[in-house]
């Protein structure tokens, strides 16, 4: 890192709008609830205490700030619905990780080997729905699997299946909506590195005897070994804390902590629990992200 | 290639599109059903997109959402080119790193984390929710992509051109004006358009950041869908996506007629 210098006032002023903003609406929020989640809990509104004022003296700032309680935290490891959620989570947005780069990977191949100049049009048509709503496309899926739906009317009619499939509210269901929703993320860092590679590198296998597998699995496969962890994280990250995709696909039986938080927040109302569950969610995703930018770094530090 | 690699490469690409498309031409096909069964077909019809017209609670939300979505991307644009252009050009000062991680930080934060923050705060600040904490908290959540989309941007601009032009007399910000900006115009527009979509389409922080009198697009939609899939969300999902289309073909054949004009 470059030596550390005081900015010229010019500088200052460039800096100091999205400095304050960020300050306001994101650190500090953030610290509040940190803070909420040491909080005891309370039948009022805000439901927890104890509160900060303006008006507070810094004895009564210091009192308050020593004022607190691991209960949040304690629940967190002792209530099995915390748990099995954050298990759920996990599980459900591996499961759909590895699906979204079964099904990217040949995509990615087959649009980085098509004719050079229909490449632009098929990554084009590839990334457009990412452009339209996510919650439409969510919801696309409702009248496909439901039980009266169309994929389990087809399967009836062609005769496949006597009784219709149990799609719509399941863990399933909440897998395919991940795939489908979150494939352009990992779609596009494989189709670059895919594309980047040079032809003649599978030439020179080829001419040494490799089979086409072994060409795919010797080279092509381990030169893009980065761009397939970098979409993974892509997908992976924000599927743990995804809302709206178990909400709507998902039924009351599948867990996941984006929405078990959301119902201590807004029906139960229990700010301290759905604060302590927030931090604990954010310190489970940091460590992929870290240990993802510790390998970065070992490896530029190693060329 | 041979003729086998060449047929296993189309098959690949027929079932990536027909899996990317399908759901989303199934769902603008059932808003022409006149059956209100989604296994049903009861005929042509464009009586959900008539009802539509008659809801004037939908209509007052997707006005509160492109008055949304308007605002806050223009001023996430303007906050996160004067965050790129800090990260990009000031070297490294003191709480660099803090800044950068905390103009990085909503990109991998889940949104109902953000949204519960910022609830909390106005909460806490006594705050009445409504329009303009739904725009902070687009601002918020939408500032941290116009910043990447930028600044990668300006990492490809030479800094030594401004520098010349600072040799030649110019001023630090008339360097940037007139010779990084015009260069970094497209990723401004694109950051702009990013944004733009991005709030006219988020649930979660709206959900927890706007108050009563504006609810957006999206929650009204979220709140019909929970109660069963209905004809009326199928039109409407069928506009915005219509909208969606001419916009990407319009900027395709932008980018056509440039390349060919070049």
């Amino acid at each position: 890192m470059s030596a550390r210098r005081r900015l010229s006032l010019g500088q200052r002023l460039v800096i100091a709008a999205p400095y304050l903003w960020i300050a306001a609406f994101f650190l500090a929020p953030m610290l509040l609830v940190a803070k909420i989640s040491v909080s005891q809990s309370v039948l009022a509104r805000p439901p927890y205490r104890p509160i900060f004022q303006f008006s507070d003296s810094l004895a009564e700032l210091w009192a308050k700030a020593l004022d607190f309680t691991l209960d949040s935290y304690r629940a967190l490891v002792s209530d099995t619905l915390y748990l099995e959620s954050y298990l759920s989570s996990l599980t459900i947005a591996a499961v759909a990780t590895l699906i979204t780069l079964i099904v990217a990977f040949p995509f990615a191949l087959a649009m980085a080997r098509a004719p050079e100049r229909l490449r632009p049009i098929l990554i084009g048509l590839a990334v457009a729905p990412f452009w339209t709503s996510f919650l439409i496309r969510v919801y696309a899926w409702i009248a496909l699997l439901k039980d009266e739906g169309l994929i389990n009317n087809a399967l009836m009619a062609v005769g496949l299946i006597s009784a219709p499939l149990q799609m719509y509210a399941t863990p399933g269901a909440v897998v395919v909506g991940i795939v489908y929703s979150y494939l352009p993320f990992m779609l596009l860092p494989i189709y670059a590195a895919l594309e980047r590679q040079d032809e003649s590198l599978r030439e020179a296998a080829a001419d040494l005897g490799a089979s086409p597998a072994q060409v795919f699995l010797r080279v092509t496969l381990p030169l893009s070994r980065e761009s397939v962890i970098a979409g993974s994280l892509l997908v992976f990250i924000p599927a743990v804390g995804e809302f709206v995709i178990p909400d709507l696909l998902g039924g009351s039986e599948t867990l996941m902590i984006g929405r078990t938080l959301w119902n201590d927040f807004f029906s139960n109302h229990d700010w301290p629990a759905a604060s302590a569950a927030a931090i604990a969610l954010v310190a489970l995703l940091m460590v992929p992200l870290l240990l993802w930018e510790r390998a970065r770094l070992k490896e530029e530090g190693g060329r | 290639m041979s003729a086998a690699a060449s047929f296993a490469r189309r098959a690949t690409l027929l079932a990536g599109f027909v899996f990317l498309y399908a759901p989303i031409v199934i769902l603008a096909a059932m808003s022409f059903n006149a059956s209100r069964l989604v296994s049903v077909w009861g005929g042509f019809s464009t009586k959900w997109y008539a009802a539509l017209l008659d809801n004037e609670q939908l209509l007052q939300s997707a006005k509160i959402s492109l008055a949304a979505a308007f605002v806050s991307a223009t001023i996430a644009t303007l906050l996160g080119l004067l965050a790129a252009v800090a990260l990009a050009r000031f070297g490294g000062f003191r709480t660099r790193l803090l800044f950068f991680g905390a103009v990085h930080a909503p990109l991998v934060l889940p949104e109902v984390v953000l949204g519960l923050a910022l609830l909390t705060c106005f909460v806490a600040l006594g705050v009445g929710r409504g329009f303009v904490t739904l725009v902070i908290g687009h601002v918020t959540l939408t500032m941290c992509f116009t910043t990447v989309a930028i600044l990668a941007a300006l990492r490809d601009c030479d800094p030594t051109l401004e520098e010349a032009a600072m040799d030649l007399g110019a001023t630090p910000p008339e360097a940037f004006l007139r010779v990084a900006l015009p260069r970094i115009a497209p990723a401004i527009v694109t950051a702009f358009l990013l944004a733009f979509t991005l709030s006219l389409d988020d649930l979660v922080i709206a959900s927890f950041a706007t108050g009563p009198g504006a609810t957006t697009l999206p929650m009204r939609i979220y709140s019909q869908v929970r109660l069963g899939v209905s004809p009326q969300i199928n039109a409407i999902s069928t506009l915005l996506l219509a909208l969606v289309a001419v916009a990407l073909g319009l900027a395709a054949a932008v980018s056509y007629w440039r390349g060919r004009r070049k």
